[in-house]
């Protein structure tokens, strides 16, 4: 208990310390959102009125309390270049998102484990030797890259889907499921290669490990010691990194969404970069940090529960 | 770290595979600076969409102009944005982590805190903050992609100051009044060099996959100069008729990261 109030606590404050880092950095940034809004030709009456209206005239301080009020609930203030909410505009881009996401994540989870177990079971062997290189193929092949790779075989070549023809989750959720497998490959690819990595390298450190020693001088067989001994072991550090995992998880989907004209929360943002958008640049960023955070405390806390020693220790 | 379980023979394979892959890129770098089979400007409208042939090893683009030259140019540029920021976010990383691993205390805590806190932003959002607050381009990418990797070298030179400090050389130092910058960087930097080059190695592979992103989403180097990131999304258009220019950019940033992440993985001991 003690120990989730720390970590909670130390949430709550990279969460502060990450809304701050966003808000500066945005306000530092040289360019009055009114001028832009209101472009050349504006009179600087009509800029003044509008600064007044966007609350540009109070301290940093206050703008800074009254955004990051707001956010907490649920206000996350309106897209200059939309005219709309950024929590609508959020809603309706988050869907496309989130499963994309969670393909992802589902295929990682459900890839990494096999292929890093795989990895050090045929450690030595030709087997784990081409595992290994596959490995290292996905890790340096970037998700850019195999998005457009997949376009040019499965969509161009071997015709499996049309490239561009996104179907809208809203008319045919199947359809839509169907169009996101390749760009969920796209993003899980670099993230399986490096949890199975990850696990490999933690797997054979645990192999010298006197339980193991133990466990094989009884005569259990090499399979079983590996799965219910050493893996147990070898687990725990890899749901942190799944924790972290997500991280790159969303990292990889702003860019993937683009390869496959994804209309999900990664295209949002790169238009808000582009038309410089500021107040929907900045509550998208906040929120994606925030879930992310989350993500890593919830990993934290997965990890507590699954290794009983972390209780002892602290 | 762990005792990473390799043999020697693998370790020098990957070594030699990544000095190997990495100097062909260097070479193409370098010999660009001076000769280019065709101008990477020139555009030629008879060209257009020329397969790979012996006269354009990569075919052209739909300007006509040829795709290895530009690709040879673009690996300048690409090469110099990442080694800029490997420099820059390691110097500072290192010196920050150096200093606090060393001092310890209340500075540690406060930049322990600030790193972690940078380093839950996902790499490419912190990238495009940094971007939309510089400006997007081939100069201030650098920045902006540096404090995206800046939490990796605090921590490294952190765990590593935080090693050497309580050795008896160092303490002995303290005791002769040598001044901390001095025992900073002549005395604790050359120990933890073994665990910092191979991930300065493996931060300019990161980097040149960052910059290639960035320019690929149109952030990063601006046209009418080539990059790998540019050429890979403006082929995209025509992967139909002529795929080459985006098999091409993608292959020589594939055949980059591999050669400098096998030169990391195989310094690394």
């Amino acid at each position: 208990m003690k120990y989730f109030l720390r970590k909670f606590m130390a949430l709550i404050l990279t969460m502060f310390l990450v809304s701050i880092f966003t808000f500066a950095a945005f306000n530092v940034i040289p360019g009055d959102p009114a001028e832009l809004i209101l472009g050349t030709e504006a009179t600087p009456e009509s800029i003044a009125a509008l600064r007044a209206s966007l609350g540009l005239n109070q301290s940093l301080p206050q703008r800074y309390l009254k955004w990051f009020g707001g956010l907490l609930h649920g206000n996350m203030g309106t897209s200059l270049q939309y005219s709309q909410p950024v929590s609508s505009l959020l809603a309706s881009r988050l869907p496309v998102t989130a499963c994309l996401a969670g393909m992802a994540l589902i295929l990682i989870i459900a890839l990494s484990f096999p292929a890093g177990i795989l990895a050090a079971k045929w450690h030595g062997s030709w087997a784990g030797r081409l595992l290994d290189s596959i490995t290292m193929l996905n890790l340096t092949l970037p998700g850019f890259f195999v998005g457009v790779l997949f376009i040019w075989i499965f969509g161009i070549i071997l015709h499996c889907f049309t490239p561009g023809e996104y179907v809208d989750y809203r008319q045919n959720f199947g359809g839509f499921l169907r169009y996101l497998i390749f760009p969920a490959i796209a993003v899980a690819l670099p993230n399986i290669a490096s949890t199975a990595k990850f696990l490999r390298t933690s797997i054979l450190a645990e192999k010298g490990s006197d339980y193991v020693r133990t466990a094989r001088s009884k005569g259990v067989s090499e399979d079983i010691v590996l799965c219910r001994h050493i893996l147990k072991n070898a687990a725990v550090p890899a749901i942190t990194l799944l924790g972290m995992t997500v991280a790159g998880v969303f990292s990889g989907s702003i860019i993937v969404e683009q390869v496959f004209s994804l209309p999900g929360v990664g295209r949002l943002l790169i238009s808000a970069v582009s038309s410089r958008d500021f107040p929907l640049l900045e509550s998208l960023v906040v929120y994606i940090a925030f879930l992310v955070s989350i993500a890593n405390f919830l990993a934290d806390m997965l990890m507590r529960a699954v290794d009983p020693r972390m209780k002892e220790k602290a | 770290m762990k005792k990473k379980f390799r043999s020697h023979d693998e370790r020098r394979f990957q070594l030699y595979f990544g000095i190997v892959l990495t100097a062909i890129v260097l070479l193409l770098a370098v010999v660009g600076i001076f000769y280019a089979p065709y101008d990477p400007y020139a555009m030629n409208s008879v060209q257009r969409f020329q397969p790979p042939s012996l006269l354009h090893l990569f075919g052209t683009d739909q300007f006509g102009r040829d795709n290895f030259s530009r690709a040879m140019t673009g690996a300048r540029y690409s090469l110099l944005v990442a080694a800029a920021t490997v420099a820059l976010s390691g110097s500072v990383g290192i010196t920050i982590g150096l200093f606090i691993g060393y001092e310890g205390g209340a500075a540690e805590a406060v930049v322990m805190r600030l790193t972690d806190a940078l380093a839950s932003f996902p790499g490419v959002l912190l990238a495009l903050v940094a971007v939309t607050a510089f400006g997007g381009g081939r100069y201030t990418i650098i920045p902006a992609l540096a404090i995206a990797f800046l939490p990796s070298y605090i921590r490294i030179a952190r765990s590593g100051a935080k090693q050497c400090r309580n050795r008896e050389f160092i303490e002995a130092e303290c005791a002769s009044d040598i001044s901390t910058g001095r025992i900073l960087f002549k005395h604790i930097l050359p120990n933890i060099v073994p665990s910092v080059v191979p991930a300065l190695v493996i931060g300019f592979s990161n980097a040149i996959l960052a910059e290639s992103g960035m320019s690929y989403l149109g952030l990063g180097i601006q046209p009418p100069i080539p990059s790998w990131g540019r050429m890979l999304a403006e082929g995209q258009a025509y992967l139909l008729k002529a795929p080459w220019e985006s098999l091409s950019a993608g292959f020589m940033i594939f055949l980059t990261v591999l050669g400098f992440h096998n030169l990391g993985d195989g310094l690394s001991k």
